[in-house]
Formats: structure tokens, sequence, C-alpha cells
């Protein structure tokens, strides 16, 4: 029985705010912390299964030819070698988020270096990798190709840009305007648990236990790429060691343990190596933003103009959305964003946390501290001034913004008010700044499915084929479920990752939380409906509280009103209305102190704070660590990250975390995080908007700034390594 | 990795014996992580973690200490006697890789660790010290981590060691026993080769030479600093260091022991600056003098040129703390 | 190559390829596979385990060398139901998020705290010779060995200052 919601109308009943139990909202521990403090919670590469062979990823040496194998016998007689598979069905790389069919398959051709093009399969792991490194890949025929993004064709993105009014007036009369271009360089996921697949055939089904982020769209990935129906594909994901993107689609191990597994007939593993993440799962694309913009004399914008390039290889529909926030977040009547993509053989660039603000954002906000400085305004000040009445290119209201409180109550908490001059403040060696940057992302609701069980005894289940990557989905939709039906968090159990059950939207895109938790709120308020029509009196008189009922002044245990029976659930929930009629966005600002060596450029964040409204906040305790994650990655891209790639083949050199940096825990300072208040009606029933990835939309900016602030030097070019801030000190 | 005989060293003798076809193999750190690249593939490895004369840390008659080729990086960091006397060593260790990896590392493995070079670590990409007579991918490519000083035509490999870094400012000395059972020391100045035409001749050992010891010679007058700048707070190799031990009497310098790390295919030590330095009264001019004659012959390619005048305020910086005020 | 060593505890004897990891060997062979790969290559430690109470790569380190060994794993510190003061700590303090670092961070702890006690000094200790103290910039250095993309790395100070006795 399954109960549907399509989102038409703002949900203005808050209905949550009414519950009894008192565990939405609450700082509770994650269920499920006590399996993975002791290494006993499952990841995809860690189920023992009998006769289990290896199979280990073949990469392309070059990015241009055709592939051939050329000791391809040699190798199938290698000690322990079951089979050497080179199957038109290999995927060149992983599938967009999403996409819900596969990606491009091509093992016959090289496109870039690294692209996967064979896989080997031994009896055990050391005699696959070795016998996958003995593999030979000639490439015959190819021809230089396009790698370096400036100088590359590239394809104009219309649909994602805007021209409203006239910039180039704007800036003719404006009383202050910058026009300053930046580069962001491309980013790596990075997870921590390298992606992994074992895939079993029994008779013509097959189980993948996978890493990944989407099931539902996983499963026609992997059916669509090996071309069975999806029926016979099951995926099994219960832990997932991270994703921020690089996991939301498809990647080429899966199908190559299926190919493999079929062929064999035994159950494979592919687990990827590190450096083969870093090559075969998706990048960020670099990006060269120019930013222009303009204020009248009282520091209101008059323009903004963003004209982005990105890249993907050729036959990939994906281009980093840079100007996604850009179109609402300030004020200003002339308006020009543009997006261009430029095609080139590096590997497959898509999602990686908030695509588009992570870098589009940052660059603006970089820009409006230009800004700030060249109108002699409070970087701040400049933000309240441009807060948009409506979205300023559509008209539409915003559905729910605490932008402006993020901002005032984010610089209370910091003491913002201490700033420095530019380039003042110094501790012996140490040059002392303080920036701030603001945060904002779009808000989405997509299609999911829960099942919400409610057992005769009193306690429930909530099954979906959702994941939790790390976000707290199994704390969530235990306190959701425990909320409406009135049970302590312990009576909950939640099941999540199993393609056999109700389909979910999937964790990504900031909306993973309020899709699902949606699902089995809806699932819960069709059980309480019957609970109430069992007692005859009305839904919404119905209080559940402790496993117990309370109506009309009786009080009546559950499992006295089941009497033996169980209700079963399913909540459906689907995007409508409120999906259009309104601007849906999160919002924040951040705060940071660096101290900038005189000597050698190196930065230090000191101190970082976020103020943020996303809506309800279902775990007080998991949406802090989100944004803190966020945050985090705003450390790295600020100061270390970047994919270099070798401008002659564009080939990723530094395909190792000895030198990608992520940062270390040295390199993170004690960070407090506001979570304020909000709800918004138009997002969802729960009135929660998405978290995961707020915290990472402009945080780079905000140290960037600081380094400024701190130093006198600007850093266009991300990240801002030693030798960057060196030049200019 | 390619498949191996694996032999457990019973003494020295069985071990560099055994070696002769083969490598040796102590912490593993860095040799097990190149096997698994299969950019080295020993056809044997002789294990020589049960050589208990290979252990320990013992004073020597002269007033300095033999450090045993196995005792651990983390071992050597903590000795109370290289605390207090010799703090650049401690200090230089500390400052490299994790305490997982120092707790593994060894003395002897850590003189012998390999280039980190991008180009070295992937088998796709030509190489003349993995590949002798591929070429240099690094030379025109990602080399932000690479050498200025002592590099070839032939390949821009810095060595990626902080502790030899410490160890060369100090004066040690390797004791090498030689397959052929004859021991010997050498300044370890000596145990490196400059790349030359030869990159992939980094020493001067022969196979089953086997480091049996670093002798650290008595401690000297004057105020020692190890100072390292890198990418990230910690976790990261040098892209330049400076181990430093300094004496200023009367006003004047009289010991500057210098040596440099990530600026060259071996921890770097140049008398000529030295010399410059003892004598005179500490300036800054005198320290531009100084970091003129370190960095004469100094060549960047591209990426890692910011390495020349970052490594000219570094080594300007620890002269003023170690002349000046307290030391770093 | 015939191997004996005693792992959490149970003595065991292995038989394997001599190219087999310890980490690899704890995974596929003996179905601990608390201890996590990460890397591979000794540049994240998620693999964290100890060796002789001391906190080793297990990735970088092959079976073989660990005849007669005593090792250490996240299940032999504790389980659901009976969580060391550490793991209690980064359940409590959200000291991850994903949990795939979570074993390698919890192994390091355990053993930094160890160290601490002991008197080894950092990179961040200003006194080489003074007793280490257990300050933020101590932890934060001492567990840069384990890195977590989730980034929990403030919650996981406050939970090794929380498991330490501190307040945090």
């Amino acid at each position: 029985m399954t109960e549907q919601l399509k989102m038409d109308a703002p949900a203005t009943d808050r209905r949550l705010d009414g519950m009894a139990q008192g565990l939405v909202g609450a700082p509770l521990d994650r269920p499920e912390g006590p399996l993975k403090v002791t290494g006993t919670a499952t990841y995809a590469d860690e189920y023992r299964i009998e006769n289990l062979a290896h199979g280990m990823l073949v990469r392309a040496p070059g990015n241009s030819g055709r592939v051939r194998l050329a000791n391809r016998e040699a190798v199938a007689a290698m000690p322990g070698v079951l089979a050497v598979i080179h199957d038109p069905r290999l995927l060149r790389n992983p599938a967009q988020g999403t996409a819900n069919k596969a990606p491009v398959q091509d093992p016959n051709e090289a496109h870039y270096l690294g692209q996967p093009v064979a896989l080997v399969v031994a009896e055990s792991f050391e005699q696959a990798r070795h016998a996958a490194q003995s593999l030979e890949i000639a490439l015959e025929g190819g021809a230089p190709r396009p790698v370096d993004p400036e100088t590359a064709a590239y394809e104009p993105q219309p649909a994602k840009g805007v021209d409203q009014g006239d910039l180039d007036d704007a800036m003719a009369k404006a009383t202050h305007s910058i026009d300053v271009t930046y580069r962001t360089p491309s980013h790596s996921s990075a997870p921590m648990e390298p992606h992994a697949s074992i895939a079993q055939w029994e008779g013509e089904d097959l189980t993948l236990r996978g890493s990944y982020q989407m099931l539902k769209y996983n499963r026609n990935e992997l059916a669509d790429a090996l071309g069975i129906h999806p029926d016979r594909v099951r995926i099994l994901a219960p832990y997932v060691g991270g994703g921020f993107g690089s996991k939301l689609g498809l990647a080429p191990e899966a199908v190559a343990a299926a190919i493999a597994a079929k062929e064999t007939g035994r159950p494979v593993s592919v687990a990827l190596t590190r450096p083969q993440v870093f090559e075969t799962t998706m990048r960020r694309s670099e990006t060269r933003q120019r930013v222009r913009l303009t204020v009248d004399p009282e520091g209101r914008l008059t323009g903004i103009g963003q004209a982005a390039l990105v890249s993907n290889l050729p036959g990939e529909v994906f281009s980093e959305p840079v100007l996604q926030a850009t179109h609402f977040l300030y004020a200003g009547e002339n308006r020009r964003l543009s997006l261009d993509l430029a095609r080139v053989h590096r590997l497959c660039a898509g999602s990686v946390r908030a695509p588009g603000e992570a870098v589009g954002i940052t660059v603006l906000e970089c820009a409006m501290d230009e800004l700030a400085e060249a109108a002699g305004i409070d970087p701040v000040e400049l933000r309240r001034r441009n807060i948009p009445e409506k979205d300023p290119e559509s008209g539409k209201e915003f559905s729910s913004r605490r932008f402006r409180e993020a901002l005032d109550s984010g610089a209370e908490a910091f003491g913002w008010k201490d700033r420095p001059a530019t380039r003042s403040r110094r501790e012996g060696e140490w040059w002392i700044g303080y920036g701030m940057a603001s945060a904002a992302r779009i808000n989405v609701l997509k299609e999911s499915r829960a099942r919400v069980t409610l057992a005769p005894d009193g306690t429930a289940r909530v099954e979906t084929d959702m994941t939790d990557i790390g976000t707290g989905t199994y704390a969530i939709l235990g306190q959701i479920a425990g909320e409406m039906l009135g049970l302590p968090r312990e009576s909950v159990e939640v099941v999540l990752g199993d393609t056999d059950l109700p389909a979910a939207a999937g964790s990504g895109g900031s909306w993973g939380a309020s899709s699902s938790g949606t699902s089995v709120y809806v699932a819960c308020q069709a059980i309480r409906a019957q609970l109430a029509q069992r007692l005859g009196v009305a839904e919404t008189d119905l209080t559940l509280r402790d496993g117990q009922a309370v109506f009309d002044n009786r009080t009546e245990s559950l499992a006295a009103i089941l009497n033996g029976d169980e209700i079963v659930k399913e909540g459906h929930v689907l995007p409508g209305e409120t999906s259009k009629a309104v601007r849906q966005a999160t919002f924040g600002a951040y705060f940071v102190e660096v101290a900038v060596n005189g000597v050698t450029g190196e930065t230090r964040v000191r101190r970082m704070h976020g103020s943020f409204a996303a809506g309800r906040i279902l775990n007080a305790k998991t949406a802090r660590s989100q944004c803190l994650g966020g945050m985090i990655f705003g450390i790295g891209m600020a100061l270390t990250e970047e994919m270099a790639f070798d401008d002659r083949d564009g080939h990723l050199a530094n395909h190792n975390l000895a030198e990608y940096h992520i940062p270390v825990n040295a390199d993170v300072p004690q960070i407090t995080v506001e979570l304020l208040e909000e709800r918004d009606d138009w997002a969802s029933p729960l009135q929660a908007k998405g978290i995961g990835e707020l915290g990472i939309c402009g945080a780079a900016g905000a140290i960037v700034n600081a380094i400024y602030n701190a130093t006198g030097v600007r850093v266009r070019d991300f990240p801002a390594t030693l030798d960057k801030v060196l030049a200019g000190l | 990795m390619r498949p191996f005989d694996y032999h457990r060293g019973t003494g020295i003798e069985d071990a560099t014996r055994a070696a002769a076809q083969g490598s040796f193999i102590a912490g593993g750190t860095n040799l097990i992580d190149l096997m698994k690249l299969e950019v080295m593939a020993p056809e044997r490895l002789v294990d020589i973690n049960r050589i208990e004369e290979l252990r320990g840390i013992e004073a020597t008659d002269g007033g300095g200490l033999r450090i045993g080729a196995l005792v651990s990086n983390t071992d050597l960091a903590n000795d109370p006697r290289v605390r207090r006397h010799w703090p650049v060593l401690s200090r230089a260790l500390l400052s490299g890789a994790t305490q997982q990896l120092r707790n593994k590392a060894t003395t002897g493995g850590n003189l012998l660790q390999r280039t980190r070079c991008l180009y070295f670590y992937d088998r796709a990409m030509p190489c003349n010290k993995r590949a002798p007579g591929t070429g240099c991918g690094a030379m025109e490519g990602v080399n932000r981590i690479l050498a200025v000083l002592g590099t070839s035509e032939h390949c821009i490999a810095t060595h990626p060691s902080d502790m030899a870094v410490a160890m060369m400012a100090l004066g040690a000395e390797v004791e090498i026993v030689r397959a052929s059972g004859a021991t010997e020391r050498l300044p370890l100045d000596d145990l490196y080769l400059l790349p030359g035409d030869t990159p992939e001749r980094e020493t001067v050992l022969a196979p089953g030479d086997l480091i049996a010891a670093v002798i650290l010679p008595a401690p000297v007058e004057g105020r020692q600093a190890y100072r390292k700048v890198r990418d990230r707070a910690s976790y990261a190799f040098a892209l330049v260091s400076v181990a430093a031990v300094v004496a200023v009497e009367e006003g004047r310098i009289s010991r500057a022991d210098l040596a440099f790390g990530g600026l060259a295919p071996k921890p770097w030590r140049n008398r000529d600056v030295e010399a410059a330095l003892v004598g005179q009264s500490p300036s800054e001019a005198l320290f531009d003098r100084a970091a003129d004659i370190l960095l004469e012959d100094a060549r960047g390619h591209g990426d890692n040129e910011f390495k020349i005048p970052l490594a000219r305020r570094v080594l300007k910086a620890v002269l003023a703390d170690l002349t000046t005020g307290a030391a770093a | 190559m015939q191997t004996s060593l005693t792992i959490n505890g149970t003595a065991r004897e292995l038989d394997l390829d001599p190219r087999t990891s310890l980490l690899d060997a704890l995974r596929h062979h003996l179905g601990l596979t608390g201890t996590k790969k990460g890397c591979d290559h000794g540049q994240c430690g998620a693999c964290t385990a100890l060796v002789n109470g001391r906190r080793v790569n297990a990735c970088l380190s092959l079976l073989c060398m660990h005849d007669g060994d005593e090792v250490t794993t996240i299940e032999g510190l504790g389980q659901p139901g009976a969580l060391s003061p550490m793991q209690q700590a980064f359940v409590e303090k959200d000291g991850f998020q994903c949990g795939y670092c979570t074993p390698g961070q919890i192994c390091s702890a355990t053993a930094m705290l160890e160290e601490i006690a002991q008197g080894w000094p950092s990179h961040v200790t200003e006194d080489l010779e003074a007793q280490p103290e257990l300050t933020i910039e101590e932890i934060s250095e001492r567990m840069s060995g384990n890195l977590c993309r989730c980034s929990a790395y403030p919650n996981i100070v406050d939970a090794i200052r929380k498991a330490a006795g501190e307040t945090a």
C-alpha cells in the first residue's frame, strides 16, 4: 500500500513541530556507530564469499589509438590467471550522476591516459595484480589530442547562462567595478574507501556488492551496460566509505567484475587501486572564470558578469554548473553569465561535492572581496546591501532564506569587527588576517520511496534502497520514523542499501536527507492514519510517545492497538509545483582567520566559523559534521588540492594521496558551526533542506580572502600554495 | 608485485651473500610501495630485521653515536642523547612522514629512499632513473617537487629524506659492509652519486653491500635547527628544508654546518657556503652572500623555480634565528 | 611462506604467497576486514594496526616479515556492546562519518595516548626534552598520519581528548 505525496503546495502544517517524541533535530549518535568504530560494518570488498576470484583493471598508457593487448596469451598463461578480459562492454568512464543508463563503452580505443581497457582475473589478489601489471597495452594509429581546456575547441552552454540588461554599459557607468579572472584546478573526491565491486551470478541473476551512492540508477546503468534487464540485477551497499560524487554513477570496476564473474563462473572482486580511483572516477572540472562586478555609490550591485570555461571528455554531456547560485545570490539588474565547455582528453569530469557552487561561489566571493576593497565597504556590509528581494532573474520569491541572519550571526560569533587592516597584523614571522565569504547552494527534492513497518510489538522498521555514505541516513530516518510513530530511537530499525527495497533518491546533490526523509514521513503519516482509524479519532488528535497513543484523555499502548497486526506502508514522494513556484536554496556565511608565514608563504587556518541556514535540522550532530566536512574540503581547495595534469598528454601526474594533498588533521583547527533555526515549507513536509554540500560552497574563498587581508597578496589561481603567496610577499 | 624469493637473513655475512642477487628489506616502507607498482622488482628479498648486530644506538669512544641500520626513525628521534646533543636530527626525523611510518622506517632504509618524482613512480612514463635511456618525463612535465641543484640533463629527481639532511649537516659517516665482507666507513656525502649520465645509480653501494650503521661525530658547540617547508602542515615531503648547526663567538660566526633538502638529488651540502659565513659577523648582507653561493648554479624547470627564492628566504631566516634571539 | 604470529591474542599459522601484505593477510585470509585499505601505499593510514604495541601501516609490510609478532587490530580493541573508551568517545563525538578511516584512526589514537604517556616528542613539541602535553596541536600533529576525507578531524580531536579524560 503506497501513500503518495506530490509536493505541489507548501507544507504549512509543520506536523513535526507538533510531535511528541522529541527525536527530530536532536544531536543523537549514529546508530551504526558501534559497528563502524569496531571495524564490523561491512563495506563492498569485505564479504567473505567462497571461491572468490580477484580482478585488476589495466589502463591505457596514452590518450589515443586503437587498443591491442600485445601479450595476451602470455599473461593468460601466468600463474593463477583465470581470464584476460577485453570486452566491448567495459566502461570508458563512469556514468554521470542520475544518468540511469550506461556511459560510453569503448575499450578498443584510448580516449585518455588511465582509461581502463582490460581486466585480468586470477585466483589471488597478488597474482591478479602482477598479471595486470604484465599486460602490455599497445596503442596503434593514434594522433595528437587536445588536452588543454584553454586552447581546445569549446561548446557554449546557453541554457545555463543569462544575458539581462547591459553589463558593458553598467561597467562603463559604475562608481566602482572590478574585472578579474580566476582559475580553479580539477579536484578529486578521493573518498577513503576505493571503489570496489564483488559480482556474483546465480544463473542469469546478478548480485553486486558495490560502493555506490544512488542504487536505483546504478542498477539500471549496470543492466544497460551488460545488456540485461534491470530485474536481473541486485545491488547491495549498506555501508559506503565516502563518495562525494565519485560514487554517484556506475564506475568501470562494477561492469568489469560482472563480466568477469560471468566468464569465469565465479564470484569476482574488483577493487580499484588508489591511482585508479584518481584516474578512472570523476574529476571536478578545472575552471577559468572571468568575473565583472559593478556598484553604485551606495554599494549596490548594478552588474554581475561571470564567464566560465570548463571541460570534459568528448561524448560527455556534463558541464560543471559554475553559475548555478550566481543566478540568485545577489541583486544587480545587468547580468551576463555564460558557460563554455571545452573538449579535452583528460579523465572524465563529473560531480564532485557541490558541483557548480563549490567553485562558482568560491570565485564569486573572492571577486566580492575585491569589490568591497575597491568600493571601500566592509565585505559583510557589501553582501548585506545586495541581498535581493526576489530571485533577480526569474522574479520568484525565495522559499525561505536566513542569509542576512547568517552573515550577522556569523560575524558576531567570529568577532569580525576586529578584522585588521590589510597587511597590518603580524605575530613574529606570521601575518594574520581575516576573511569571509557567503555560502549558497540550490535545494532540490527528488522522487523517493521507503517502506515502514510497524510491528505488533510496537517496534518499527524502515526499509529503502537509500544509502548512508557518512551522511547520517541511518540516524535521521530512524529519528523521523521514531518522531512520527512515537517510538524511542532504539525501537526503530533502519535497513538501507539494497535495490530489493523501495527505490530512494540516493545520496547526492544534498537531496538525500529531505527526499528519503519525506518518503519515511509519508509512510508514517499513513500508519498514523490507520492507527487513528482503529481508535476512531482524527489523526491530528493523536499523540504518539514512547510506544503509547494518547487521545481523548486516554492512553493505550501501540501493541494493544495493533492487537497482533502489523501495519506496512510505503511512502512515495514526488517533486511538484513547489520546485518551480519559488527559488529554493540554502545559505550561510564563513569567517576565517589565517596566519601566513612571512618567510615561506605557508598558510595556516587558525580559526574557522560557519553559520548556516538549511531549513529544519534533522540531527544537529550529523548536520554539524556534514558542515565541518564541507568546510574542510574548502581548506583543501584553498590551500593544497590540485589535480596536476601533464600538458603534453593530459595525464594526471599526482594520482596518489602522497602528492594530491587533501587536508590532514594538522591543517584543520577546531572549527565552529552554527545551524540557524529555519523552516522551509516549500522544500518538503519536513521543512528541511539539503546540508551535505553547503559547507563547501564558498569556504575556500573566505580563506583566500583572509590571505589577502593578512598579506596584501591576492591569489587568483587556486590553490594558494606557498609559491603563489610568496611571489607577492 | 613480481614474485620473489624471500630469505630471512640470519647474520650480516649470510645477508650480504644472499643479497648479491636481490635487495635487502628492513622497514619496507619505501621498497614495498615501489614493489607493488613494479617500479622495483628484486628477484630476492633479504629480510635483515632479525640481525641483532644491526640494532641499537651506542656511544662511540670519540663521544659520538653509532646508530645501527635497523634503528627505527622513532627510536632514533626519541633517544635522549639525540634529543639533547643532536636535536637537529630529532627534529628532522619528527618532521618526516607520520608516526606509523617512523615506527617502521629504519636508519639505513631512510638513507636509501628513492625519489618521489611522479614520473619515476609511473611505469607508463619515460624515466631515465627507472628505465635508463627512455628520457626524463619530468624535465618539461609536472616537476614542482623536483630539484634545482645537482641535476643533469637526464634527471632532476630529489632525494626525499629529512633525516639524511640533518645527518649531512652533522657530518655523519656510514659504516658499510661490502658484499666481500670488508667493512668501510665513508662520509655520508660520499655515499650518494649525482645523476650525471647514470641517474639509475644513486649510491656507491654495489649489490650485496649493506649499510650497517651511521656514525655521528661528537656534538659540537652551536645551536641547531631543522626547518622544513612543505605543502601541508604535516605528512608531506619537503619542498625546501635546511638543517643547520651554527655557533657564534665574540660576534663572529665560528661554525655554520648547513645541509639542504628538497633541492637536489641528494642531501645537499656546499662547503663554500659555510666558508663564506665562518669568521664573519652575522648580517643580512652576509646571509644573502651565502645564499648567492648556494644558489649560484641553481636552475629551475618551470613548476619548481619557486624553490630558488624560497631556499634563499629559508636559509636567511634560519641563519638569522640561530645567530640572534632564541634558537628555533 | 609459513608464518606464525599472534593476532588479537590468538595464535595463527598462515602459509601464503610471500607477496601478501599484512593488510591483505588480515582482510583476504583471516576475515579481519576492520583494518581498511585506503591507498595500499602508506599514504592514508586507514590500515593502521598495532604490531608489538606500535602503530604501523599494515599495507607496507609483508606478512612473512611478521613471524613471531603480536598484532592487534581494531577487532582486538573492542566489539559492539563492549567498546573501548576510545571507541565510545568516537561514537559520542561523531569522530567519523562514512566510517572507513575510523578503525585506523582509533588504532592510531589508542597508540598515540601511550606514546605521549611515554614522553615521545612530536614535530610540534616545543621542548624536545620535556614531557609533551595533550594539547589540540599535539593531537592534530600526531594524528596527521590518518587521513579522513569526510573530514571529521575536529571531532576526532574532541573524541581523543574525551577518551583521555580531558574536557573537550
